[in-house]
């Protein structure tokens, strides 16, 4: 085609406009990504002002600036929001659209048609979880529990159709990423030469087309039972609450592994690069990949241990449970092992990749505890749990999201950031994270439970520290965000490969072409082969 | 481009005709079956049953026999994914039932 | 090149990306989604079936086994005139392919029309959830007609679903778009049908047989 001619060094940006249809009808898997990435990023931030208002309600006992309806409002939207419209598709939908098909050395993904679908779902639901802010709001917490969520006046039918929404949106995700890493890989791109980002991604796409439609028609039925009265989780008509239970955790304890798997991904492109070494235990890490996806599925019952569910279940799901443990060490090893005498640039990403490192550890080795029966019975519902959470999915999911976005950022853009800003926010987002979320494990071991708008008197002297801590870590977030939004008009042009990455996407321009490529593409030796391949690193110097 | 025709296998017409023949013998079968008390057998041979014809349907007239192994194993993977959701699912209620039953 | 005609070439060029079985894997992922989502639904029926033996075997002799019956046979035959819809499309038959889609919308109209006849019964006898009869059972028998409500539902919306995609296949058989070279959409088409017809060889024995 003649067109091919000019395209020359054009990026993705220019070549097809920037008029708002160029955008909203777009079935560029990279303009996808970036429509992904911005509505991401804007409920990430409506979802974190929340989390201040709740740590802020908490600085005293009683009333301090709402009272307890709006405050489990607050707590249940926060959440919601978080987990089905920030935490679950952070990494694939913004990332994993932007760079699958590049790191596979394709044009675009299997499906662009139902990926542009997805996101349209992804904004109708996330618009319908919204909706409910300006009607009454739901107070259910975001796990939807039967038979309250059947009980309460709230509007809930709205919030389960967002989520059920949402949840389309994710499986089109995965279902588009399934087919495109079978169908769509180079030349020579082999399976042993897949980024481990790319196995991550495709164990995540697995549970995501496997699990969610279970919690898509548990959802479902919730709306169905209030609206009709069908009487499968209503008790007052002989059904089972703690059947909501088992079929919303077949989803939702997978859909963990949803969030995290991806940014495990990220790690291991972002130590590789940054410290220039081989990744240690290449096949140990994908396989554990697939490993955690399977085990995934055996442990629901782990979040159930006090809700009537018999102890013969309850102790089969406990031993199941510590089982997931292994594929993850062998992950947090094989990381470590890999920045074992390497050449290690503390750039921003780098610097989130420890952060990583450190806090998803914390996170993963206190989930022990909660999946051990006994004590779990102590802990459960205390505020041991949200720190455990949050220690995984933020300290995990959205660090890595960090990590992967400062790491990829020059080449979404073709902007360089300031590289010491960018790492003034990752410390204080270190320093805010751990402020905000240890006082919340001491509190929770002595008993202070989750959820609750008041609190007895000596607690308050470790609520005061945590709500310290999430300012701190506001402040950390905002000056990363500042970072990368400054860069879009100051920063210098990046070049094509910045840090010396040896996968696909730094072998073309920044930001790629139209097409990805300028070129055909053949790949010839292995993701991270520092040890074989020269790779320069175009910007030398961390600069100010 | 247009190459449909060489990775498809066309299924010759009689086959559709003789899967479609047992299939209502086996729908005429388990009707017939079920008005037969068999106890708590009548559910087993009526799933049994429904599974040979849904094999039929999967095997023939979705083409799966033709299908390569990444479809089987997804199928398989879904096939453990329904397993463990009924069987953990049917285990705790079981459990409590014999506890309730103590 | 206009902007239409430049949007409709990167549509076209879009679409080869999966080719014809990228495409057909995708359909099979997309089947999957499916049976897990009806996989809850059986599972709920199991655990409740399990703890209210009696009571749903009283209240399935409720359901009206004769057009529950003719309902099985007209999907399945549904079934059979989609799988020679396909067979036609792949010989590039484009008569025969019109024929046998029409048949197989027309069946699918039947089953939805059978199945209302249905639900108009039980309506009228009060037997819905929230309805007079049905507030005077016991929580078993409650438990059976919610699920039978919800179970063949969502199946008709499924039937539904797949009534628009064969009418789809229909218009475009109709304008030509397939040949012996090209024929993906019929195929993944009517994988979704055949999945709809998977779905009620289970819904039809345990609901309407054995109860």
């Amino acid at each position: 085609m003649a067109m091919h001619e000019h395209h020359g060094l054009a990026s993705f940006y220019e070549e097809g406009g920037n008029s708002l249809r160029s955008w909203l009808l777009t079935l560029d898997h990279k303009r996808i990504g970036i429509l992904y990435l911005v509505s991401i990023l804007a409920m990430f931030f409506l979802a974190g002002i929340l989390a201040l208002l709740i740590r802020t309600e908490l600085l005293t006992p009683g009333k301090t600036i709402m009272d307890a309806e709006a405050y489990n409002r607050i707590f249940t939207l926060h959440g919601a929001l978080m987990i089905f419209t920030v935490i679950i598709p952070a990494i694939p939908a913004t990332l994993g659209n932007f760079l699958l098909p590049i790191m596979l050395g394709a044009k675009d993904v299997a499906f662009p048609r139902l990926n542009l679908a997805s996101w349209y779902f992804y904004m109708a639901g996330t618009v319908l979880m919204m909706l409910t802010l300006l009607g009454g709001a739901v107070d259910t917490g975001w796990t939807f529990y039967a038979p309250y969520s059947i009980l309460t006046r709230n509007a809930v039918v709205v919030v389960l159709l967002g989520a059920f929404l949402l949840g389309m949106s994710s499986i089109f995700t995965g279902l588009n990423f399934i087919v495109t890493v079978h169908r769509l890989r180079a030349p020579g791109l082999t399976w042993g030469r897949l980024p481990l980002f790319i196995w991550a991604l495709y164990a995540t796409s697995i549970i995501q087309v496997l699990a969610t439609p279970v919690v898509g028609i548990t959802l479902l039925l919730v709306g169905l039972e209030r609206i009709l009265g069908i009487g499968i989780f209503n008790p007052a008509m002989g059904g089972d609450p703690v059947l909501f239970q088992h079929f919303f955790w077949f989803y939702s304890h997978p859909a963990v592994y949803i969030m995290i798997l991806p940014a495990m991904g990220v790690m291991s492109e972002v130590i590789t690069v940054h410290a220039r070494r081989p990744i240690f235990g290449y096949w140990a890490i994908a396989a554990s990949s697939l490993a955690i996806a399977a085990i995934s599925f055996l442990v629901w019952g782990h979040h159930m241990f006090v809700s009537g569910m018999s102890e013969l279940a309850g102790a089969i799901f406990s031993f199941l449970t510590f089982f997931v443990a292994i594929p993850t060490a062998i992950k947090v090893f094989s990381w470590t092992m890999t920045l074992y005498r390497g050449q290690i640039r503390l750039r921003t990403p780098m610097l989130y990749a420890l952060n990583f490192i450190l806090l998803f550890t914390i996170g993963g080795l206190t989930g022990l505890f909660l999946g051990a029966l006994s004590t779990d019975v102590h802990l459960h519902d205390t505020y041991f749990v949200v720190a455990h959470f949050h220690y995984t999915m933020m300290g995990g999911v959205l660090t890595g999201f960090l990590a992967g976005l400062f790491h990829w950022w020059p080449k979404m853009t073709g902007r360089l950031y300031s590289e010491r800003w960018g790492q003034i926010g990752a410390v204080l987002y270190f320093l805010g994270f751990n402020l905000t979320y240890i006082p919340q494990f001491i509190m929770g071991s002595q008993g202070m439970p989750r959820r609750y708008w008041d609190y007895l008197p000596e607690f308050q002297g470790l609520h005061v520290l945590s709500t310290i801590g999430s300012y701190v870590l506001a402040v950390g977030l905002f000056v990363s965000l500042g970072v990368i939004l400054h860069s879009l008009w100051k920063g210098r042009k990046s070049p094509a490969n910045p840090w010396g990455g040896l996968t696909l996407e730094w072998q073309t321009s920044s930001p790629p072409p139209l097409h990805n490529f300028h070129g055909p593409v053949k790949v010839e030796h292995g993701p991270y082969a520092y040890d074989r391949v020269q790779a320069k690193e175009e910007v030398e110097e961390v600069t100010a | 481009m247009l190459h449909d025709k060489a990775h498809a296998h066309i299924t010759p017409w009689w086959v559709y005709g003789a899967v479609y023949v047992a299939l209502l013998v086996l729908t005429w079968v388990t009707v017939a079956v079920a008005r037969v008390d068999l106890g708590a057998w009548n559910v087993v041979v009526a799933v049994g049953i429904a599974t040979v014809k849904a094999a039929l349907v999967a095997l023939f007239f979705m083409h799966l026999l033709h299908e390569g192994r990444l479809t089987w194993s997804y199928l398989g993977l879904t096939l453990f994914a329904i397993a463990l959701l009924l069987g953990l699912s049917l285990l705790d209620i079981w459990a409590i039932f014999l506890r309730a039953g103590a | 090149m206009s902007v239409a005609e430049s949007i409709r070439a990167m549509v076209a060029e879009k679409e080869e990306l999966a080719g014809y079985s990228g495409a057909k894997f995708g359909m099979w992922l997309f089947l999957i989604t499916e049976l897990m989502l009806f996989a809850v639904l059986f599972t709920a029926y199991g655990v409740f079936r399990a703890l209210h033996l009696e009571a749903f075997h009283e209240a399935h002799r409720e359901l009206n086994l004769t057009l529950g019956t003719v309902n099985t046979l007209v999907l399945i035959t549904s079934s059979f005139t989609m799988a020679l819809a396909v067979g036609a499309a792949q010989r590039g038959r484009r008569s025969l392919t019109t024929l046998f889609l029409s048949a197989t919308t027309l069946l699918g109209i039947a089953f939805l029309f059978i199945k209302a006849v249905e639900y108009g019964a039980k309506i009228h006898h009060g037997l819905y959830p929230g309805g007079p009869a049905f507030q005077a059972l016991e929580a078993g028998e409650k438990l059976f007609f919610g699920l039978y409500f919800t179970m063949t539902g969502l199946h008709a919306l499924h039937v539904y679903a797949g009534i628009l995609v064969v009418l789809w296949l229909l218009v475009r058989n109709l304008l030509g778009h397939f040949s012996s070279e090209y024929f993906a959409p019929v195929e993944i088409g009517g994988l979704y049908w055949h999945l709809v017809d998977l779905i009620w060889i289970y819904l039809f024995p345990l609901l309407y047989l054995v109860g």
